[in-house]
């Protein structure tokens, strides 16, 4: 399979993960785009591995971390969503601005 | 005499730290223990101090008790320290104030009270304080200024007058101002110099500093505008009577004493003689600036009610006298230079002493409402008296040397300077002298003569008493042996600020052999 | 630099090796009523006379060393006519490396002379005081000053170097401010204090830069050195007439001279004994004495800084002489009256009369403490200062009224009273340059000889209106009496001297004052009976118009109803002469000139010396208020003020949206991607 096949597969799982995370006024979707933009990255860690590096596998251990990592802040994210919801009735990012000064 | 000889100034540095350490520690509202300890402190400072002055020999133009220890390697910085005719003045001057400064304060702690962190503060400064003077090394040096910062900034912000917040903000950030100009100055010299060194003395070593001329000047600019601020030379001077009028008497007393000689310390041991080119060009501006600083002061001074105040604004025109002796470059004037903060030190330190009791008694600055304190507290009146005539410069008092060595000096500048811009300021500076008597004599008028105020007629008012007597007799009897044997500081700077001289001669004009041969000595 | 330091020290050393005792303890002098003046501050309280005693004492002690120093002196002098004098010095300090103070003292002619000047009135004053001041408040405080004043002349008359002179000479400034100013619950009084002080610190800092100016061009602070050096041509001419001119301006501050002299007036608000001792006889002198000592210079700077001094001193004796015309206090009297005096030895050092100035401030200290003190002695009687509460005193104190009498006389300048001699030796001087055609010398020789006229007419006026004519107090209240024996002794003490203290300086070969102090090049003139007959006539006119005017004048006024009305008329009108002199020259003169001086003298120079305190406080005010708090200060605030506002700006930048964060952070990437591409980076 060539890389460049893939490589627009990710770029385009990449761009749908960037519109959700900017358009999206949700914050259980803006999350998951998240995890759509991160297999992304993981796409083209395995795919760029297989091309460059051969069989080091390099780029699936990275891949691996990506993973692990993305599982814990999906668990964050969403505890702090869940108490968002708790305290403002709402997951709407647009009517968060804790952050605001 | 082998541990003064080998750590004394090291302990006159750290006794204070350990006191401030071992007073924390203790429990709060322990007052008395508190005292006991901060004057054990000071005083064993003190008594280490006037052992360094017996240890030290008198006339010897070079560093003495040196002491090198690698500090941080990485960077070539050592823990170099050492004294020399300029330096132990200094060191003296401050610890015997620092001590004055405890026992006043077992007389009293002012509003709001915590003995315990009160005195932890103060000899902490100590500590920043006597490092300056004997620190060799510019980090090492930086360090020690910078400390100085953080208890003053605390002492004035906490134990302030009405107006402490923005006296304290002000007086700390200012101060940092000067001083980042001063570290940039630093770094700059450290990688100029070859091989990169912080060491003042190597520094100071023809043949390793090589500059263009231009550059030399802007980091002598840094470096000056570091001191300058913290002199303060006119016209970076505004800090000063905001910090003085609110900061309690203890804090300005240490900052007329002690704090402000560290600027012009700093000329004398870093700026002058490391950068000598440069320092030449800039003389006389800094005698003009000098000259108006004597003269703006005492303008200032006049229009004074707040007796405090006017104090602090004479300390500007004070420390122009200091100025004008160093920018004359000349073994008379930085003789004045030294003399003349001591001398300033002690008066102006005993004067700020007596602000802070008449404060204590009439619960005002305000001089209209002092008036007849020479009938109702007349001891206090009196030294009021003997201080304030010590300040305006009478011969045979400790004000008048600095101030009459630094005109003398100005008459005739190092070589390769110009006259008329220093004779100028010699006669502006003259001229400010009688400024100075007015307006010293103005406030005596309206402070201790003339009739009592109706409002403290009938109020009894303790005079003198005996702690504030034996926190100030050291200083009243300084002003006066200062004034009759001023040998006893001219004999020891003398010779260091003769080989001053000879570094700015003999690295100016290039001539490198004659640089060799002084500080072969 | 170090050749000359050299010669200093072999010149001590030589002149040591042929001297004896006595000279070597001089500087134990001054240092007597230093120590008594810090035992007066220390205990003086607890003595029954609260200190007075001690100063007595150290003055007693002044007295007799100030008296072996000197027959020493004039030992040594008769012995050998080429003695230059005994100088001792240990160094002070070194200010830098070859730049040394001494700290020594000289005794020479000049100096023994002043020192039995300083010891004899501070005695006489000293014991006068203790009774004078008795019921006085800060009577301890007052004897300490008074002994430290003490101290301080002494210092600065046996000085060897510039700087030792000018620490005796501010000590002496500020022991006078602080006298001055001894009763200062009251504003004036203390205002006086501070006027004296300042006025003379103006001069002072002329003394001080000249100081510096002779010190940079004999490389010395030594006075022997200096002139030295001065003498043989060492020193550069412009050198040595700015740096004499620049002394001369201490001179003008602390001798009252023209145009700073406005203090002296004033600085009468001290007590009596005061005004005796430091503004008559002793501390207004050290002018003189300083123009005196450092005479080689002004001469070598001759004629520019001799001539300036000559004028100076000749205005300075004819306005004061005149404003003394006009004066009802007593006391003000007899301080312009000092003024006037003062600036005849001035202008006399101006025309070369060395010896002659000298011997003046020597016979003027006697009378003028006398007439000090017998005014007070006066003011204590009648309660008042003013003349016009005076009177008909002459039989109530009939010891004050003679002793002031003689001492009036001294001062008009009659033979054989003190000032006679002395006056006429001046005015022979100025006579004897003028004739050499010496413009300046010629001004004094005339501003003399009016101030002569002059000094006799008020002298004439004050002795007519204090002790004769009717009583003008009032005396239901006041009861005057003959003062206590401890003020009355001293009075005749000095009225013994006003009388016989001049006979040491009769003209011819019977001069002792003359080889006393003498300095070559400014030669002793011979006696020249002219000029006697001239000055004493001017002096004998003055008193006789002052006496017909101001004692005689009252009597003419019931002859003029008799029958030879017109006659007499003219008779009594002496030919209408006295109308004519009192119309078109006494009154001019007494009213209108001297009113007219007085008026310059408070409105112009007083006046320009209160507007400068005033503009100075209004300088300082508006740099404060403006330039310091407004501008330089405000400029400070004003950038701390910009960071805040820069922040309140910037801030909502954070609008807290984290998908706007997240738009710019990959804006950000898409950016540096862009640019790395493009860049090739």
């Amino acid at each position: 399979m060539p890389l460049n096949w893939v490589l627009v597969l990710t770029t385009f799982l990449f761009c749908v993960g960037v519109y959700g995370v900017l358009a999206r006024r949700n914050a259980v979707i803006v999350l998951m785009s998240i995890e759509i933009m991160l297999n992304a990255v993981n796409l083209n860690l395995i795919a760029f591995n297989g091309a460059l590096e051969g069989d080091r596998l390099i780029g699936q251990v990275f891949a691996l971390f990506v993973i692990a990592i993305a599982a814990a802040e999906l668990g964050v994210g969403l505890a702090i969503v869940l108490l968002i919801y708790r305290n403002s009735f709402t997951v709407s990012l647009d009517e968060v601005n804790l952050l605001k000064w | 005499m082998n541990l003064v000889e080998e750590w004394g100034i090291t302990l006159a540095v750290f006794l204070p730290l350990l006191g401030a350490i071992v007073i924390v520690l203790t429990p709060k509202g322990m007052e008395s223990i508190q005292k006991v300890l901060a004057l054990a402190a000071t005083g064993a400072a003190l008594l280490v101090g006037l052992a360094l002055t017996f240890a030290f020999e008198h006339g010897e133009p070079g560093m003495q008790f040196e002491k090198s220890l690698s500090w941080i390697p990485s960077i070539d910085s050592n823990y170099h320290v050492g004294i020399d005719g300029i330096s132990l003045p200094l060191l003296v001057l401050s610890v015997l104030v620092c001590f004055l400064c405890i026992i006043y304060a077992c007389w009293h702690i002012p509003e709001p009270g915590n003995a315990k962190a009160f005195l932890a503060l103060i000899l902490l400064l100590e500590t920043g304080m006597n490092g300056s003077f004997i620190a060799l090394d510019l980090v090492l040096f930086f360090v020690f200024w910078e400390l100085v910062l953080v208890p003053m900034y605390f002492l004035i912000g906490i134990w302030g007058g009405e107006n402490r917040q923005y006296a304290s903000i002000k007086f700390f950030l200012y101060t940092l101002f000067g001083s980042v100009f001063m570290l940039l100055g630093f770094l700059a010299l450290y990688f100029q110099s070859d091989p990169h060194t912080f060491d003042m003395l190597l520094l100071q070593e023809s043949g390793v500093l090589d500059i263009p001329a231009g550059l030399a000047s802007l980091i002598f600019g840094g470096l000056a505008l570091g001191f300058a601020v913290k002199v303060p030379m006119w016209p970076f001077h505004t800090w000063l009577p905001d910090a003085h009028t609110q900061a309690p008497t203890i804090g300005s007393v240490l900052l007329a004493a002690v704090l402000l000689k560290m600027g012009t310390y700093g000329f004398m041991r870093i700026a002058i003689p490391i950068l000598p080119g440069p320092a030449m060009q800039f003389a006389p501006v800094i005698a003009v600036l000098a000259a108006i600083a004597i003269v703006y002061g005492a303008l200032c001074c006049l229009a004074q009610t707040n007796l405090k105040r006017m104090i602090a604004f004479s300390s500007v025109g004070h420390m122009g006298f200091v100025m004008l002796g160093i920018s004359t470059m000349t073994p008379e004037g930085f003789n004045a230079a030294v003399f003349g903060m001591v001398a300033h030190g002690v008066v102006t330190g005993m004067l700020f002493f007596l602000a802070g009791s008449i404060k204590e008694r009439y619960h005002t600055y305000e001089m209209p409402e002092l008036a007849g304190m020479g009938l109702k507290i007349p001891k206090m009146a009196g030294l009021l008296a003997f201080c304030a005539i010590a300040s305006l410069g009478l011969p045979g008092l400790a004000g008048f040397w600095g101030e009459v060595m630094a005109l003398l000096a100005s008459y005739q500048p190092l070589e390769g300077l110009d006259p008329t811009i220093f004779r100028g300021a010699m006669v502006v500076g003259a001229i400010g002298t009688v400024l100075t008597a007015g307006y010293f004599l103005w406030m005596l008028q309206r402070v201790n003569m003339g009739k009592i105020s109706e409002k403290w007629k009938k109020v009894k008012l303790a005079d003198v008493e005996t702690l504030e007597y034996a926190a100030w007799l050291p200083l009243l009897a300084l002003i006066l042996v200062l004034g009759l044997y001023p040998r006893l500081i001219m004999d020891t700077t003398t010779s260091s600020v003769t080989a001053l001289t000879e570094t700015i001669t003999g690295r100016s004009s290039g001539d490198d052999a004659h640089v060799a041969q002084v500080t072969d000595h | 630099m170090v050749t000359t330091l050299a010669t200093a020290a072999e010149h001590g050393a030589e002149v040591a090796a042929s001297t004896g005792a006595p000279l070597e303890m001089a500087w134990l002098i001054p240092i007597i009523p230093m120590v008594s003046a810090a035992v007066i501050w220390g205990v003086g309280k607890r003595f029954p006379k609260k200190g007075a005693e001690i100063g007595i004492l150290a003055m007693l002690a002044v007295l007799a060393g100030a008296l072996v120093v000197f027959f020493d002196t004039i030992g040594h002098i008769a012995a050998d006519e080429g003695w230059h004098g005994y100088e001792r010095a240990v160094t002070w300090m070194n200010f830098g490396p070859g730049t040394t103070l001494e700290l020594g003292f000289k005794v020479d002619g000049l100096a023994a002379v002043l020192l039995v000047v300083v010891g004899v009135v501070a005695t006489m004053v000293h014991l006068y005081a203790s009774s004078y001041m008795h019921d006085e408040v800060r009577v301890t405080h007052f004897f300490a000053s008074l002994s430290l004043f003490t101290a301080s002349m002494l210092n600065l008359v046996l000085a060897n170097n510039t700087i030792q002179m000018l620490v005796g000479w501010e000590g002496m400034g500020v022991c006078s401010y602080l006298l001055i100013g001894h009763w200062w619950e009251k504003h004036e009084n203390s205002s006086a204090a501070i006027k004296a002080f300042l006025t003379t610190r103006v001069g002072d800092v002329g003394f001080m830069l000249g100081i510096f100016v002779l010190f940079w061009g004999a490389q010395s602070f030594n006075v022997g050195v200096i002139s030295e050096m001065a003498t043989a041509g060492d020193i550069a001419k412009g050198t040595l007439t700015v740096g004499a001119i620049l002394l001369f301006c201490g001179a003008i501050g602390k001798s009252a001279q023209f145009p700073l002299h406005t203090w002296l007036p004033d600085a009468m608000a001290g007590p009596t004994p005061v005004s005796a001792l430091i503004h008559a006889a002793t501390m207004v002198v050290a002018g003189v004495y300083l123009v005196a000592r450092m005479f080689p210079v002004f001469a070598a700077a001759a004629p520019v800084a001799l001539e300036e001094v000559a004028i100076i001193g000749s205005i300075t004796m004819l306005i004061a002489a005149l404003l003394a015309l006009v004066q009802d206090d007593l006391k003000k009297v007899l301080a312009y009256s000092t003024i006037s005096q003062l600036g005849y030895m001035i202008a006399g050092l101006g025309v070369h009369a060395y010896t002659a100035s000298v011997f003046h401030i020597w016979t003027h200290a006697w009378f003028k403490a006398l007439l000090f003190l017998g005014a007070g002695s006066v003011i204590h009687a009648v309660h008042s200062n003013k003349m016009s509460d005076m009177g008909g005193l002459y039989k109530k104190m009939p010891v004050t009224s003679i002793t002031y009498i003689i001492g009036g006389l001294a001062l008009a300048g009659f033979p054989p009273f003190a000032g006679f001699w002395s006056k006429d030796e001046l005015v022979l001087g100025a006579y004897t340059q003028a004739m050499e055609g010496s413009g300046a010398a010629m001004f004094t020789f005339i501003a003399m000889l009016v101030t002569a006229f002059l000094t006799a007419l008020y002298v004439a006026r004050m002795l007519a209106l204090t002790f004769f004519g009717k009583p003008k107090y009032d005396e239901k209240h006041v009861h005057p009496h003959e003062s206590p024996k401890l003020m009355i002794v001293p009075l005749m003490i000095l009225a013994a001297l006003a009388v016989a203290g001049g006979w040491v300086g009769l003209p011819g070969e019977m001069n002792q004052f003359g080889k006393w102090v003498h300095l070559p090049g400014s030669e002793h003139e011979p006696f020249n009976m002219m000029i006697a007959v001239v000055s004493t006539g001017a002096a004998l006119a003055g008193f006789g118009i002052g006496w017909a005017i101001f004692r005689l004048g009252k009597v003419k006024v019931d002859l003029q109803k008799t029958a030879l009305a017109p006659v007499y008329k003219l008779l009594v009108n002496k030919y209408y002469l006295d109308d004519i002199y009192w119309k078109f020259i006494v009154r001019p003169v007494r009213d209108r000139l001297s009113a007219a001086a007085y008026w310059i003298n408070m409105k112009v120079l007083d006046g320009a010396v209160n507007a400068a305190g005033i503009v100075a406080v209004k300088t300082g005010d508006f740099m404060y208020r403006d330039v310091d708090q407004g501008l330089i200060d405000g400029g400070v605030n004003n950038l701390a003020g910009l960071m805040g506002l820069a922040g309140s700006k910037l801030k909502f930048w954070q609008t807290g949206n984290m998908q706007r964060y997240a738009a710019a952070m990959f804006l950000g990437v898409a950016v540096l991607v862009g640019a790395f591409v493009f860049f090739r980076i």
